[in-house]
């Protein structure tokens, strides 16, 4: 039987279980809310690399390492991996992973990377060509100025529109459903995101370039399965920020459903708007990376929350067609997480 | 046939735009934004506070027997050394958060900008990082300013030779 439902959303018959996360952060995001929930911290945001572009990358090593460690695993152990960041030709992750000698599947979503490569392990896993998938993604303020904006001396006054963008990464390994002891979270259904524009032009203002892809994406979500808000413990978007959830939860009122009280974003979680002078709050593949690996999956394996909806939103944004005059169009890929006793 | 096509997608077409330009609309009326005024005050009171520092120095330059032209370019130079010193430091951002145009339009700005560059692409080589790369911010206002200082030029040109200027 076919596991699609509707336009654009798969229902895995026996969900792939998260077997192991971590997560690798900046000072920054070390002294942020979820800074007790970060596996490992560096005081120095190079990472001891000479570049921003290695800093990237060596998190990404030490994300994809702990992982591994979690569970005693090898790089042999996984067969695929899902990576993705944010710069060109996806530098961070192929400078960052090759060493391991995994099968890679290079991604790129923009901000919404983890939804795209825990969709993608997912789909691997369910379909009997891997039993581990591991998806990982990364971004960093400095190396994300230097190839979207500014150099990171430069002195410029951000927009309250703007969003900080994440130093971080996280790793997530996918498995087979086994019989365990504890509760484990697994991935139920993904539903895929479609491009969407609505023609906002302003690279300042993400947040309300990708809301409508948001609102696209959940509303195509609850059709295809028939569900409502109700049916999640929270619905968490990648980094609408402060702007775009207050635009999503407008968009999706005139769909008819209501978002609030039901809504959270990842961007505005992983920063304390009134001490770190983050503007609208964070952004980047690393946001709802680091949210999932150090809030979100503990907070399910502790038992607190049963379902979430994990829906990373990305800004398609590239310095060529923005200076071209082209809009900032958006996309969202959500992944339906369940947590319960194996 | 085709024309009813056309006219549909012509409509859709409109639609599309008119969707467009109230989801625009919509957002540029939820989107918080800065202080106009404040903005201009600060801009006002610390382009102004390093415009006195300038004068200052100038004039110390001068009591210290230069004439004024050297004085000038002397002043020109400590604050060009200054805001590239700042740059390095890193402390340009926490000033320009506060004092905006107001650091950014003085020649300090155009310093910050070069300097800037220059600090990141470094690690691209002396060529291809800091050789092509450190006017990317600066470059336009370079051009430009020649441009239009060449074009006015000209019509200095035009008037003295009429009499005028």
């Amino acid at each position: 039987m076919l596991k699609k439902r509707g336009r654009s959303t798969i229902v895995f018959d026996q969900g792939p279980v998260i077997l192991s996360a971590a997560s690798v952060a900046g000072q920054k995001e070390g002294e942020g809310p979820l800074g007790s929930g970060i596996d490992f911290i560096s005081e120095d945001s190079f990472f001891g690399q000479k570049t921003w572009e290695a800093a990237e990358s060596e998190m990404q090593k030490k994300a994809v390492k702990l992982a591994m460690n979690r569970i005693g695993a090898h790089s042999q152990d996984i067969d695929y991996l899902f990576a993705g960041d944010l710069l060109s030709q996806l530098m961070a992750s192929s400078f960052g992973l090759m060493d391991l000698q995994i099968p890679m599947f290079g991604l790129y979503g923009a901000c919404s990377t983890m939804g795209e490569a825990l969709s993608l392990g997912a789909m691997a896993i369910d379909g009997g060509f891997a039993k581990r998938a591991m998806a990982v993604t990364s971004s960093h303020y400095a190396s994300a100025e230097k190839e979207f904006r500014f150099p990171l001396n430069y002195g410029n006054q951000r927009p309250l529109s703007a969003t900080w963008t994440v130093t971080g990464s996280a790793a997530v390994i996918l498995g087979k459903p086994e019989k365990t002891a504890g509760r484990t979270v697994c991935i139920q259904a993904v539903t895929t995101g479609c491009i969407t524009d609505f023609g906002v032009k302003d690279s300042m203002n993400m947040g309300a370039c990708m809301a409508p892809a948001a609102a696209d994406t959940l509303s195509r979500h609850f059709k295809d399965l028939n569900v409502m808000p109700d049916d999640y413990d929270w619905i968490f978007t990648g980094d609408l920020g402060m702007v775009g959830q207050k635009i999503l939860i407008d968009l999706m009122k005139k769909e008819g459903y209501d978002l609030s009280g039901k809504h959270r974003d990842c961007g505005i979680e992983i920063y304390d708007a009134q001490t770190q002078d983050t503007h609208a709050g964070g952004s980047g593949c690393g946001c709802s990376a680091l949210t999932l690996a150090a809030y979100i999956l503990p907070m399910m394996l502790k038992g607190e929350w049963n379902r979430v909806l994990f829906m990373p939103t990305g800004a398609l944004l590239s310095t060529t067609s923005f200076h071209e005059g082209k809009t900032v169009p958006g996309t969202a890929h959500a992944v339906v997480l369940t947590a319960g006793a194996a | 046939m085709n024309d009813n096509n056309h006219t549909f997608t012509g409509t859709s077409e409109k639609m599309k735009q008119a969707k467009k330009k109230a989801y625009n609309a919509y957002v540029k009326q939820v989107t918080p934004s800065h202080n106009c005024f404040l903005n201009t005050l600060n801009a006002f009171l610390s382009g102004g506070l390093i415009c006195l520092f300038g004068q200052w120095l100038i004039n110390v330059f001068e009591n210290k027997g230069h004439p004024h032209e050297i004085a000038v370019s002397y002043e020109t130079l400590v604050l060009i050394f200054i805001s590239i010193l700042l740059t390095g430091f890193n402390l340009v951002t926490p000033i320009v958060k506060v004092a905006g145009a107001g650091y950014l339009v003085p020649i300090t700005g155009f310093a910050n900008s070069v300097a800037a560059c220059a600090i990141e692409y470094k690690k691209e080589g002396q060529v291809f990082g800091v050789g092509s790369k450190i006017f990317t911010i600066a470059g336009p206002v370079i051009i430009y300013g020649m441009v239009s200082s060449a074009f006015f030029g000209l019509i200095y040109y035009v008037l003295l030779m009429t009499g005028l200027g």
